[in-house]
Formats: structure tokens, sequence, C-alpha cells
């Protein structure tokens, strides 16, 4: 009788544990993944986190989620996500030029930006491949943020976007605001490029157009 | 010999001489192994001064160092006029890792310089091989006097020459360098067995008369400086294969201002366009197929936005390749840092391969964007 109360004991061990394996590989727990994968999908979930706390506390938010009017007043429209400037508000020639002490002039949505640069939109930071940065790697993403050019080698990133200031972010931290980015949902919204100055200034005196061909 | 049944085993002289032995064995396989990490090469701090950086010979700005051999692109790459000189100096004994044609590996303590000049001499860019293996990137600033060139600030000199008024050269960042020489084995850009090769494109916008003494392909073989490399296709000479003698120009000049950043294997490899010449391809440009009739992600600013081309056959003035390197709009101009004057001589060529050269469009011309 004692030796079959240890048997049912055991054989009752086993169950609950099978059970609760069972139930952590349905619910995606990480804990029923093998150590190695477990360690990863952890390191994983802290970069994310601090992809997330950095995105939320950087002000990345305040400029590439598009502001729109709700009964109480601006807001960001967090339907969009980080998707920049919506492609529908088209702009085609910057704002007349404030007056000193006054330089900048900013849309409502607060995605659109000019100022003696020209007309600066904020880039579509969603994970869509054609519109965003689904594309991107993560070097690339580095790259641009420390020299201040599109795709790490490309045309100047334009004011306000204060890449002078995110350029001393560590690589672990950039990489964590990569991965925040890339496990957004994706939207496609295709940015404008930037517009010139109405006036060109001195240092670029060639306009957008290109010499007419012979 | 009996052991006394009070001393322990391992006391006993033959267990002792035993322990010893084996102690001893696996003290010289300690000594023979060495776990400790190798020290790391010491590498010196950039020169100051560039006469410290071994290019020119002892006590002169001028006349450059022994085993400093100039060396001359066929296809330049266009910096507003700038006038250059190049020179390259390789560890004596050491040759260049050459059976990728395409991708020449540079033995270490390499060191590669170029000068630039807008009537003075305004800067001298170094590219140099480190005894780690890595490269370092470093520019000279000559004083308006020429009697002597510092080492520039790693975030470069704004407004180093005044190239017309309101306009000026910039000394670039070290970031920026990275901009073209970064996302490859090599950076080195313009030492190459197409740029070197003995039959020079006559019609290569800029084309330079190498000074007395220059290496090229040939010599570098002579001179025992290029290990395993291959004869290509029989050839005597890379040449870029083109219907025409203009558009070999043209596409070497795309190929040696476009191709660092736009390559197949590059870091923008997924934007599928390239420029480069592979002369491991057969030395074809992949030019037309990334760029004839395809459509761009690039808007023009201000445009509809609807859909591109890269190239319109027949019509410069709706293809953007040809629209963005007459531009020097910042926002839109090819190439994007580099240059803010655009290459005359290189459109008047760009344009007549697009208009004359190339078939009949594949794609109906579009009209105007604006």
């Amino acid at each position: 009788m004692h030796r079959s109360a240890v048997l049912l004991l055991v054989l009752l061990g086993f169950l609950i544990a099978g059970v609760a394996v069972a139930l952590s590989l349905k619910e995606g727990d990480p804990l029923g993944a093998p150590p190695r994968e477990r360690a990863r999908s952890d390191e994983s979930a802290v970069r994310l986190a601090r992809g997330a706390y950095i995105v939320q506390t950087a002000g990345c938010m305040d400029c590439h989620v598009p502001w729109k009017m709700f009964d109480d007043g601006p807001g960001p429209d967090l339907s969009r996500g980080l998707s920049g400037h919506p492609e529908a508000f088209v702009v085609s020639a910057p704002p007349p030029e404030p007056q000193l002490p006054w330089v900048m002039t900013s849309a409502a949505t607060n995605t659109a930006w000019a100022g003696p640069w020209g007309v600066s939109f904020t880039a579509n930071l969603t994970p869509d491949k054609e519109t965003g940065i689904g594309s991107w790697t993560a070097e690339m993403f580095r790259t641009a943020i420390r020299t201040g050019r599109h795709l790490g080698r490309g045309r100047p990133i334009l004011p306000p976007m204060p890449w002078p200031m995110y350029r001393h972010l560590t690589d672990e931290d950039l990489d964590a605001v990569f991965a925040y980015l890339q496990s957004q949902p994706a939207v496609k919204n295709r940015v404008p490029e930037p517009l010139p100055p109405a006036a060109a200034p001195a240092a670029a005196p060639s306009s957008a157009e290109p010499p007419a061909p012979h | 010999m009996t052991r006394d049944p009070a001393t322990p085993a391992f006391e006993t002289p033959a267990l002792r001489g035993a322990c010893l032995a084996v102690a001893g064995l696996l003290l010289l396989a300690g000594c023979s192994r060495d776990d400790t990490p190798p020290e790391p090469p010491t590498i010196a701090a950039l020169a100051e001064t560039l006469a410290e950086t071994g290019l020119y010979a002892p006590g002169s700005l001028e006349r450059v160092a022994d085993g400093v051999l100039p060396y001359s692109p066929q296809y330049p790459l266009w910096t507003d006029g700038a006038a250059k000189r190049r020179w390259i100096r390789l560890p004596v004994g050491t040759a260049i890792e050459a059976s990728d044609p395409d991708a020449w590996r540079f033995p270490v303590g390499t060191k590669l310089w170029k000068e630039f000049a807008f009537g003075r001499r305004v800067e001298t860019r170094l590219l140099e091989r480190l005894a780690d293996g890595t490269w370092r990137f470093a520019a000279y600033a000559w004083s308006p006097d020429g009697r002597e060139a510092t080492l520039a600030p790693e975030a470069g000199v704004r407004r180093a020459h005044m190239l017309r008024p309101g306009v000026f050269h910039d000394i670039p960042s070290r970031q920026d360098c990275l901009a073209c020489h970064g996302g490859r084995r090599d950076p080195v850009l313009g030492f190459t067995a197409l740029q070197l090769s003995p039959d020079r494109d006559p019609l290569a916008p800029h084309a330079e008369t190498p000074e007395p003494g220059s290496v090229d392909l040939a010599t570098l073989k002579d001179r025992g400086w290029l290990d395993g490399h291959p004869r290509l296709d029989g050839e005597a000479a890379p040449r870029i294969a083109a219907r025409s003698a203009r558009e070999r120009a043209a596409l070497g000049y795309l190929h040696a201002n476009c191709a660092a950043c736009h390559t197949a294997g590059g870091p923008l490899a997924d934007l599928g366009l390239a420029f480069d010449v592979r002369l491991g391809d057969g030395s074809a440009s992949p030019t037309l197929a990334a760029t004839l009739g395809r459509p761009a992600r690039f808007r023009w600013p201000g445009a509809a936005a609807d859909t591109a081309l890269r190239l319109v056959a027949g019509h410069p003035e709706t293809s953007l390749l040809y629209r963005r390197a007459a531009s020097r709009d910042a926002a839109v101009q090819m190439p994007p840092l580099g240059t803010k004057t655009p290459d005359t001589e290189a459109l008047e060529l760009l344009e007549a391969w697009i208009r004359e050269d190339l078939a009949e469009p594949v794609h109906p011309p579009r009209p105007p964007e604006e």
C-alpha cells in the first residue's frame, strides 16, 4: 500500500510537469525553449524594451508620429505609428518666410518643417520595405545617425532632426532603437523628398533644376 | 620494496615519482600551449604633419620619398575640378593579393595619399592599413602658403577653400570618408585592375596623363606586386565592354563616380542599383540593366507622386540619373557629397550617350515632372 502511494505520487508529478510544459509551449513561453534560445529571447526582449524606452523618451514620437486635431486639441495620431509625414498632405512649396527673429515654421502635423534649409519632412520609421526602413540594416541605421546622412551615405538629414545629439548614443542603444522600430507594424506611407529653400542660399547657388541639355 | 601500511599511497616513492612526472608533463604542456591572448599590435597615433607620414623625401614637401610611387586612375572621381595627385607605398617585400581582380587585398602597412589642389594645394588625404588589419583615414590641410600640411580635425574642415564666391571646398570628416570608402573589405577605390589598365580610355572625362614613373597594371605585375592576378579572358588589358567608345566612357564615369555606394553587393544593394564594372563578370557594366526603363524609389521634390524612371533612352531631361548628376541641390544631387559644382564635361558625355547611343526607348518618353 505504501509503495503504491509513492508510485501514484511520482506519476502525478510527471503529469503536472507535462501539463506545465505543454501549456508553456502553447503560450510561446520562452521557458519552453532550450537554454540557448531562451537566453537569446531574453536578450531580445531586453533590447526591445530598451529601444522602446529610448524612442518614447528621446522625442522620436514628437515628430515621426503625425499630429491631428482631437476634440480637446492637437495630439499624436497613434494609429499611424511612426510613419512620418503623411503622403496625402502634399506640400509643394515652402510657406512664406517668417520675419526675424522667427526662422522656422512647422506644419500642424508636426511632420513638415520649413527653415533656411528648405522644407524637411519626417521619415517613415516603420518597417515597410518600400517606404519605411524595412530594408535597412542596423549598420545603416547606426551610420545614418552618426553621419547625419540618409541611408548612412546619402543626402544630409535636415533640421530639426537632432542627429548631432543622437550620434552620441552607444552602438547598443542605437541597435536597440532599430530593433524596436523594426518590431512595429509596417505602415505604407511614402514621405516626399525635402524641398529646396525658396531662395537658394549663396552656399548652394544651383537650383534643383538641372541645366538644360544641349 | 613493500609499502609501510601507515604510509598513504600517494607518499610512496613510486607514486610520488609518477605524480611528479605527470605534473612535469602538465607543466610542459602548459608552457608549450600559450593560452594568453596575443598582445594587440602597437599602433602609433596619426602623425600631426603630412611630412611625418612618409610621403616626402626628408626635408622636402615636393619630392616624394623612395618607394612612394605615383598612379593615376583612368576614370577620375570628380571633385569640383580639383587637380589631383596620388601615390602608393607598399611595405618592402610585400604584394597585393590580387586573385579577385575586383577586390584587391592590400598588405598591412600599405599607404595611399591623394592630393587635392585648386590653384594651390588644399588637402592631402591618407589611407593606411594598420598592423591589426584595419584601415584608417586622415586628411592633412595645407597652409595657404603651401609650407606645411597639418592633420585636419576628425570632424573635417568646413570652408577650407573658396571655389567661387559663396561656394567652398570642405575637407571631409573621417565619418564622411567612410560614406564612400566604407562597406567593402578593403576601402581602396581608385587603385584597381580596371582603373590602372594600360588600355586607358581616351574619352574619359578629365582623363589625366600619368606623371613619369606612375605604376599601372603592367608595371605592378612586372614589379611582382600582384599575387595571383588572373589572366582575364585572354585580354591584354582590362577594358569596359561597351557598344561604342562613348558608352565605354560613360559607363567608366559612372563606375568611378557612383559605384562607391551603388554596387551589387554593397550596403545599398537593396536599391537594386549597381554601376560597378566587374572584370570577373566579363568587364560588363550592370548600369543599363539596373537603370534603363527601371522605376526609381526617389521622387523629385515637389513632383507628382507617380513613378520616375532612372534612365529613359533618348531623353536625358526625364532620366533621373542625368538630372541628379546635374543638380547640386543637396537633397537631390548625385553624388551626395564631395562636390558642389556640376561636372559639365561629364554631363555632356552622359547627355550624348543617353540621347544618341542608347537604343530606342523601352518605355515611351515621359513629360517633365515639374
